[in-house]
């Protein structure tokens, strides 16, 4: 370990973003369905959403003038990390329910961890955001958790 | 005889092929508000990133997944979850293809794990998964209340 973390930067892990409501239509199912390619009608007609629907809707909308230079928004439940350099990141999602037209749905999400690994041309930086999808209702849609390399 | 009783370790999921323009890309990064210039600003990709082409964006492979296995699942039930990485970038020209074979079946709980990956024209596996399915409720077929992706 070349101790890249210090305490101040893990004393992010636990963090929480301010939840987010947003609403389902079926406009915005159609042009994912459309932009994705979807094979299914019913991801097309908007009778329901595709599984990785959520990502478009819960993507930040944020004033030009808070975008990068090169078009991205900064996600504000980050901390400052030594590393800058994003390489690849996955998802691992469990879901619970489909998404439909008129649903109302809140994301909170979370910094779940930071850790750092010793990659082959350097030390990498690891973190995790868990987001939980519910319903106004409380019910759960769906458990998104993100894993970022930084290196 | 239902759905789950007939497949088995090894079976193969019908590939799909995507090649994706910038047209598709542009809509799909519209869709999302995602203004990444990687992805429809080809010399700022080249010259600036120094990437070989326009990027296509991570999580419309990952969305490539979830198609191969609901075109292969049908009615018989839904996805129960799935886990992908993107390990490797594409870009704007390139025929991508989303193949997956079944892992292992667990007819008791009625569900089935399979691996699904997107591959590029040169073979090379960049965005690599596993995905759950849950079949519906033996002879009770496409069930609405249980939900269909």
């Amino acid at each position: 370990m070349s101790g890249l973390l210090s305490k101040a930067l893990l004393a992010n892990i636990g963090k929480q973003a301010p939840p987010r409501t947003e609403v389902v239509t079926r406009r915005d199912i159609r042009k994912y369905a459309i932009a994705t390619g979807q094979r299914d009608p019913s991801f097309l007609a908007g009778d329901r959403a595709p599984p990785l629907y959520h990502v478009a809707l819960f993507w930040d909308v944020v004033p030009l003038e808070e975008l990068t230079p090169d078009g991205v928004s900064i996600d504000k439940l980050l901390p400052k990390f030594p590393l800058e350099r994003a390489m690849a990141g996955g998802l691992n999602i469990e879901y619970h329910r489909d998404i439909v037209p008129g649903d109302v749905l809140i994301a909170n999400r979370t910094l779940t961890d930071i850790y750092e690994k010793q990659g082959r041309q350097g030390p990498l930086i690891f973190y995790e955001i868990i987001m939980e999808v519910s319903t106004e209702d409380g019910e759960k849609v769906l458990t998104e958790k993100t894993t970022r390399i930084l290196r | 005889m239902a759905r789950i009783d007939q497949i088995q370790p090894g079976d193969q999921l019908p590939a799909l092929t995507d090649k994706p323009d910038n047209v598709q890309l542009f809509l799909y990064n519209a869709a999302l508000w995602n203004a990444h210039r990687i992805h429809f600003d080809l010399p700022y990709a080249k010259d600036v990133e120094g990437y070989p082409g326009l990027v296509i964006a991570g999580p419309l492979m990952g969305d490539w997944l979830t198609q191969c296995v609901l075109q292969w699942l049908g009615q018989d039930g839904r996805l129960a979850g799935i886990e992908y990485s993107n390990r490797q970038a594409a870009y704007i020209g390139e025929t991508l293809t989303t193949a997956g074979t079944v892992l292992e079946v667990d007819a008791a709980a009625g569900t089935a794990r399979v691996e699904v990956a997107v591959t590029n024209e040169a073979g090379d596996v960049i965005t690599p998964g596993t995905a759950t399915v849950r079949f519906h409720e033996t002879g009770r077929g496409h069930d609405p209340d249980r939900g269909g992706s």
